[in-house]
């Protein structure tokens, strides 16, 4: 299979990022490959953290899938050419590891992944800063010991990434969304992790266009009682009501189901608001002060509701990075879908 | 390129950002964490601006223009955002401004007013951080802190890495390095490049102020060559000005009973290396190259970081060091006045000079030899407090002999300079012309500049000579593999040498360096006497010195190996350490 091949099986199956984003994959692709022209090497990074709380099919992927998983990478590194790739590291959280890297490692050990097995290397998250790390350019700046903090763009990891150099980073599902490509097994489908007040909870493999409603009916998690949703992840998720579920499911695939009675909403806002504090970086103003300030108002019984929304206003209109801009969504959509 | 910002017409270069675009074409945005020697980061968020066709705000200073961009710069969204980032940038920064040498000339404090910061929403949540102090000569105030990480920079770029950030989030705080891996060199350069204060020199103004109330002491204020052409910059005269006979007049008026010239010190210097260069020249056994050593920076670099190095430093002690030295000999013998009784004020660009100056080995009969070390900053505050008018005070002279300094002399505040004054003297000390102006070189042209690592080869005394010029520690790197293939080395610690030290003016920025510059050389090339050794009363206070036996007084130092730098940590808000700090065994 030529590296041709290659990308046009991935443009026939119109692949997009699986890490949150949905970038088309062959751009990002090509695009890595096209700063690698002359002498220049590079690196493939696998990003299969996961920190998005309530994610989970990444760590689901790599413990039942890790052929495939492999074998993206084979293919990442074939079609940029393995001259040209220095290194690949897999970055997971202790637990994946734990799991998984026994079967990666007896995977590796075959024949054709010779070559590829000298250059992997496992890269474990810190218990610390676990969310934002695995943000690309805070993810880069880890890996070459640097403060975790994200990067600005341009220049994109694509042509300066770790160490400066051209750099493919790509989610565990889009890894193994190309394997299947390339082997012409791709369906269609995206997984789906299902959490919270639901009867199955679990990480499902589903086509891609179903409505939020059609994946809970079809995996019998339909709640029977007044709830709503947050899409996307516990964290940076958008909540929607029941009546709202229309939509596909956006971002890294998660539903969270709340049961409208039994939630405490000022916990749940507290909740957020202290995940974003104490995971923010620290680099810029409206995130790192924003969220202290937001934690510390929210302390008390009567706060500064106008200055409340002045900073959650400033964290959606000047944050350096997606992180503190993401803690918007919950917040508003919150407001706007459920208190009212 | 062509882009319109705020609806005009504006031509820009392709490569630079709209914040540059904006200030060239003088359009004010804000900005704290930019600063042009530095990385843009785009951490403070505060210059913020609209670009048609994207949703989302951007930040001027890391986005770079493109032609056709539509751009605008003010409207009640970006005041909207930029308010909110500096109200909390505000909420970092514990007010001190009753005391801040940069509360004249604050952005902060221009930038709460212009947005109309309400200062009641948010309580200083950073009262309790610590302060760290370097040795007596700079301090970081955690208090004061915004978080804009360029004082990290600024000292990693000098090859320094001792100031970190320790943890994240709200709660991450700069740090001084306790590995052991680093040591500070006292340069200032985290000061220099700190939108906030919180970085900054340890205060001398205070006890200065205390000194010129004593009528029991002979307060001498002397100043080095670089301030005369930065100090304008405080009171709005253009980067450059020569104010040297308004500093003479500035410093009676606050009240200093004799006012004198560190040029006068910088050819004792050039005197002093220069021979020394022309006495390795003739042993055999010499160690090559020989360095300069009047940037203490440098040398609390070399202690520490290179002790096998030390040997190569010449013994010739700094300007300011042996012309106070000759204060408080030679002249208080001329003038009848108890040496004891005698204080000197070091006015110097330079936070380094203040832990030089309390060095033991720069002593004398138990007192240092350079009683008090203020920055450009703080005199240029003292005067702003007494309410001198400076640009209106008309010039005038100093102390008998001790008012001049050769041309050589001038140019010492430039990277360069020193090795230059040295070989203007050497070359003519070694045809044996000693005292006659002769047709020798004067100009060394090939050391002057803002390059980071500048090399010539030079004649002396039928020889060649290699030598090579470190403007800014950071090049040190690049001399080092290659460090013995030289005869003469010049080292400034701050880039530009200086013209550019962490107690000048701020902002000081690559554009401002070479307007200073500018200055000094316009001075040396001014001056008919433009060598160190054909200053007279130089010579005769040498030649005095000499036959007094005191060379090793008042003419060469010492140095020795550095375990690292001397640091305390102070909570919250105590008493700052006005006199100099000392070691434990000397008194005040």
């Amino acid at each position: 299979m030529t590296a041709n091949n290659i990308l046009q099986k991935i443009v026939d199956a119109g692949l997009v990022g699986r890490g949150g984003a949905s970038y088309p994959t062959a751009a990002k692709w090509a695009a890595v490959k096209a700063a690698l022209k002359g002498k220049k090497q590079g690196y493939i990074i696998l990003n299969g953290a996961e920190g998005e709380p309530g994610v989970k099919k990444d760590g689901y992927i790599i413990r039942h899938y890790p052929a495939e998983v492999i074998d993206g990478l084979f293919l990442a590194d074939k079609f940029l050419g393995p001259d040209k790739i220095k290194k690949i590291y897999l970055f997971l959280n202790r637990a994946y590891f734990k799991d998984a890297a026994p079967g990666i490692k007896a995977i590796l050990a075959q024949k054709k992944y010779q070559a590829l097995r000298e250059k992997i290397e496992f890269f474990i998250k810190p218990e610390r800063l676990a969310y934002i790390s695995g943000e690309e350019g805070a993810l880069l700046n880890l890996i070459e010991g640097k403060k975790v903090e994200p990067r600005i763009k341009p220049p994109y990891p694509t042509e300066q990434g770790l160490y400066r150099r051209p750099t493919l980073i790509n989610n565990t599902e889009t890894f193994y969304n190309v394997a299947l490509a390339v082997q012409d097994r791709y369906e269609e489908k995206r997984f789906y992790t299902i959490n919270g007040a639901v009867k199955r909870p679990g990480v499902y493999a589903l086509p891609l266009d179903l409505s939020i409603e059609e994946v809970l009916r079809r995996t019998g998690n339909w709640p029977a009682f007044p709830f709503f949703a947050q899409i996307g992840g516990e964290a940076s998720g958008e909540i929607l009501n029941s009546e709202q579920l229309a939509a596909p499911v956006e971002g890294a695939g998660s539903i969270m189901v709340y049961d409208k009675k039994r939630t405490d909403k000022d916990k749940l806002i507290r909740h957020w608001i202290k995940f974003y504090h104490e995971q923010s970086c620290g680099q810029c103003t409206i995130c790192r002060e924003g969220t202290y300030r937001l934690e510390e108002l929210i302390k008390q019984k009567k706060f500064d509701h106008k200055l409340f929304w002045e900073i959650v206003d400033g964290l959606e209109e000047s944050s350096f990075c997606a992180f503190g801009h993401s803690l918007t969504v919950p917040l508003k959509s919150y407001f706007n879908n459920i208190k009212n | 390129m062509q882009l319109k910002i705020n609806g005009k017409n504006i031509i820009g270069n392709p490569g630079q950002t709209i914040l540059e675009i904006a200030r060239a074409n003088g359009i004010k945005i804000p900005a704290l964490c930019y600063h042009p020697d530095l990385d843009i980061k785009a951490n403070c968020r505060l210059c913020l601006v609209e670009i048609s066709g994207q949703d989302q705000l951007a930040t001027s200073c890391s986005t770079v223009a493109r032609d056709g961009m539509e751009i605008k710069t003010d409207s009640p969204r970006i005041r909207k955002a930029r308010a909110i980032n500096l109200e909390l940038l505000l909420g970092e920064h514990t007010k001190k401004c009753a005391d801040c040498l940069s509360a004249d000339d604050c952005e902060l404090l221009r930038l709460a007013k212009a947005y109309k910061i309400k200062t009641d929403r948010l309580l200083n949540r950073k009262k309790e951080r610590k302060t760290y102090r370097f040795a007596n000569a700079v301090e970081i105030d955690g208090a004061q802190c915004i978080d804009c990480q360029n004082c990290v920079e600024a000292c990693a770029r000098q090859g320094i890495n001792y100031l970190k950030i320790a943890g994240s989030g709200s709660q991450q705080e700069i740090v001084p390095d306790r590995s052991g891996e680093s040591a500070c060199v006292y340069c200032g350069q985290c000061a220099l490049h700190c939108p906030a204060a919180s970085a900054q020199e340890q205060a001398a103004w205070p006890a200065v102020q205390g000194l010129l109330k004593d009528p029991t002491k002979v307060a001498i204020a002397q100043f080095a060559p670089s301030i005369r052409v930065s100090l304008g910059e405080e009171f709005g005269l253009p980067y450059g000005t020569n104010c040297e006979g308004k500093i003479y007049t500035a410093l009676k008026k606050l009240g200093f009973q004799h006012v004198t010239d560190i040029n006068f010190g910088a050819d004792i210097t050039t005197m002093t290396e220069a021979e020394e260069l022309l006495e390795r020249l003739k042993d055999k056994r010499a160690v090559w190259p020989m360095t300069t050593s009047c940037c203490p920076a440098w040398v609390a670099y070399a202690e520490y970081y290179h002790p096998e190095l030390l040997p190569h430093l010449t013994t010739a002690r700094s300007p300011h060091i042996h012309s106070a030295g000759a204060l408080k000999t030679y002249w208080a013998e001329q003038h009848k006045i108890d040496a004891k009784k005698i204080r000197v004020v070091s006015i110097v660009p330079c936070t380094a000079k203040k832990y030089e100056a309390a060095r033991p080995e720069l002593s004398l009969n138990g007192r240092p030899l350079v009683d008090y070390v203020l920055t450009t900053r703080e005199l240029a505050y003292l005067i702003k407090k007494q309410g001198i008018d400076f640009k209106k005070l008309a010039p005038s002279g100093g102390e008998k002999l001790f008012n001049f300094g050769s041309g050589a002399a001038a140019i010492y505040g430039a990277s360069g300079g020193v090795m230059e004054s040295a070989l203007r003297t050497a070359v003519v000390l070694a045809g044996g012309s000693k005292d006659k102006v002769s047709g020798e070189r004067l100009e060394f042209k090939e050391v002057r500049g803002l390059a980071g690592f500048k090399t010539a080869t030079v004649s002396l005394a039928g020889r060649k000579l290699r030598i090579g010029v470190i403007n800014g520690l950071g090049n040190f790197h690049r001399l080092l593999p290659k460090f013995k293939k030289y005869h003469y080395i010049e080292v400034m610690a701050c880039p530009g040498g200086c013209i550019g030290g962490g107690g000048q003016p701020i902002p000081t920025t690559v554009a401002i360096r070479a307007k200073r510059l500018a200055g000094l050389y316009n001075i040396d090339s001014s001056r008919t006497i433009r060598r160190a050794h054909e200053n007279k009363a130089m010579r005769e206070y040498y030649d005095w010195a000499k036959a007094k036996r005191l060379s090793a007084k008042v003419l060469h130092t010492r140095f020795k190996k550095s375990a690292g730098s001397i640091l305390t940590s102070v909570q919250k808000d105590k008493k700052p350490l006005f006199a100099l700090w000392r070691t434990p065994n000397q008194s005040g």
